[in-house]
């Protein structure tokens, strides 16, 4: 049994500075895997070339078996692989209703009005305002107008980048539960996280990079307790 | 007051023709942040489309019913040029400095000029006129012939197919951008690519989508164009198309109601200026230099337009 998402020997770049520099893992069927590392660790672009935005200058990214390296971003996310992107990247001047319906746009299948409903049950503040145009949203808001929309192209695998950022505590746990019930109803999750404690919680597994290279991984929970982990990231001495 | 009414109705009339084209520049600057400096010519080739129609299925039938069939040859011709320019010309320089695309479109713009002129007249397949001066465009029953009178102002029947048709495209783009799912992605695209790419909506075609958007308004117009001024000459698509390209960036580019207000701004203006400027700068030679005083004023205290550059956006 292969694992849902592969990558091996990764490396993508900017002209000539290498942002990921041969990196490989696995997400399985399930699971919520957390990718840590500060700014610049290269954690967006992974997620960036998965989604097919980037194209990597070496190696290989296979999606339940199938190599999708050079596949189009819009036809990678109808295999069931969605990315919510780090910024939450809203479409401001469309209704919450219009960016959810565009989640679903790759779709030909009868179930997006079911699903639509799924994710007012998942978020209800989208309900109450889903004539409201997404730009007038806080930023809490704005993170589960985005995570509603990627799952309404219902994925198999959805990609997080950075959703708890530039949150209030509240607001943080709020995303970090629904997380967990996401991956709860089936869906398998890799989630970015500059928050490693709350990224990690959660992880059935954990990768930390740094300038381009993973550096550890492990279980959430042995890299929760490991000393280089507590030191880098969660500001423990 | 009669000269005032007068004029409004001229000015309305020019300013539908430039609303019409400056659409195109507009929806193509939102999706992609290009000025299609060839859009004139595509005005221009939906006459010649239309007047191709007409030569080879009905030469010589004026009959109402005809004008349909010209207006599909136009639309046909402009689009398949506009499709074919953005892929031939356009997308290999999509990450070009913008300098390539700008030359790219002046090369085209000559291209389809001296194709019209050169080869218009010489076509194997049908025996159309030389196109190297005007050619006569075919004055169909009931959208041409006796002014209406109102009073003491007078409305030509081509005047009346030119706002109407206005009328009915603008109505027929908002349903298209608000409410299909092309034009919802369309709106997405506008806002952000990268982003409407994880959604599943390929960019390419939506770029093609907007490029034949703006031809068939272009094409309509040219038709317009062609009962009002009853000939048309393979050098028509230029001012026009410079004129029509001032009323978008008037309205804010990349706003296609700002195309709207901004062409019918500066038709209302031109007709005025003929009237009621007095003296030495009066008179319909100075028209155009009042038209580009206008852009000045409007890019100097309001640069971002009439409407504001809004992208592809609700009304």
């Amino acid at each position: 049994m292969s694992a849902m998402l592969e990558v091996k020997d990764l490396e993508v770049a900017y002209g000539k500075i290498k942002a990921v520099k041969g990196i490989s893992f696995d997400v399985n069927e399930g699971e919520v895997v957390s990718l840590i590392g500060t700014n610049g660790a290269g954690k967006t672009t992974t997620l960036r070339t998965i989604s097919g935005l980037l194209r990597p200058t070496s190696g290989s990214i296979r999606f339940k078996g199938k190599d999708i390296t050079t596949v189009e971003a819009h036809d990678i996310v109808q295999l069931g692989l969605a990315h919510s992107p780090e910024g939450r990247r809203i479409f401001p001047r469309l209704t919450v209703e219009e960016n959810l319906y565009l989640g679903a746009f790759a779709r030909k299948d009868k179930g997006i009005d079911a699903d639509l409903e799924a994710a007012y049950e998942l978020f209800p503040i989208l309900r109450e305002r889903r004539a409201q145009p997404a730009g007038t949203f806080s930023g809490g808001e704005q993170q589960m107008l985005a995570m509603g929309r990627a799952m309404m192209s219902r994925p198999q695998l959805l990609m997080l980048d950075e959703p708890s950022m530039g949150l209030s505590p509240i607001m943080m746990k709020r995303i970090m539960t629904t997380v967990t019930t996401l991956q709860q109803q089936g869906t398998t999750i890799l989630l970015v996280e500059q928050n490693a404690q709350a990224a990690l919680k959660r992880a059935t597994k954990g990768y930390v990079l740094e300038v381009g290279s993973i550096v550890l991984s492990g279980t959430g929970a042995e890299l929760l307790s490991s000393d280089d982990v507590r030191k880098a990231y969660l500001g423990e001495d | 007051m009669d000269a005032f009414a007068q004029q409004l109705v001229n000015g309305l009339t020019l300013g539908s023709l430039y609303a019409l084209i400056a659409v195109g520049y507009t929806v193509v600057y939102g999706i992609i942040q290009l000025i299609n400096f060839a859009h004139g010519e595509i005005f221009m080739i939906g006459a010649f489309g239309a007047l191709s129609t007409w030569l080879i299925f009905f030469d010589g039938n004026l009959a109402l019913w005809v004008l349909p069939f010209m207006i599909l040859g136009a639309i046909l011709a402009s689009v398949t040029t506009a499709v074919l320019m953005e892929r031939i010309a356009y997308r290999p320089l999509r990450h070009a400095p913008r300098l390539a695309p700008l030359i790219s479109a002046i090369g085209i713009s000559i291209f389809l000029q001296e194709a019209v002129r050169l080869f218009y007249g010489s076509v194997p397949f049908a025996d159309f006129p030389d196109a190297k001066q005007r050619v006569p465009f075919p004055q169909i029953e009931v959208v041409t012939g006796p002014a209406f009178q109102l009073g003491n102002v007078t409305i030509q029947r081509s005047a009346l197919f030119t706002i109407g048709a206005l009328i009915m495209c603008a109505a027929g783009l908002w349903y298209f951008v608000n409410l299909t799912k092309t034009g919802r992605a369309m709106q997405a695209v506008s806002q952000d690519p990268d982003t409407a790419r994880l959604m599943g909506i390929n960019v390419n075609r939506i770029i093609v989508v907007a490029f034949a958007v703006g031809a068939t308004l272009a094409a309509i117009a040219g038709i317009a164009q062609g009962l009002q001024v009853t000939n048309i000459n393979f050098r028509m698509g230029f001012l026009a198309g410079l004129k029509a390209f001032t009323a978008a960036v008037l309205g804010g580019i990349g706003n296609v109601w700002g195309a709207v207000v901004g062409g019918l701004t500066l038709g209302i203006v031109e007709a005025m200026a003929v009237q009621f400027i007095p003296g030495t700068f009066g008179g319909s030679p100075w028209k155009d230099v009042w038209a580009f005083a206008l852009l000045i004023i409007v890019l100097v205290f309001r640069p971002q337009g009439i409407l504001g550059a809004r992208v592809v956006d609700r009304a």
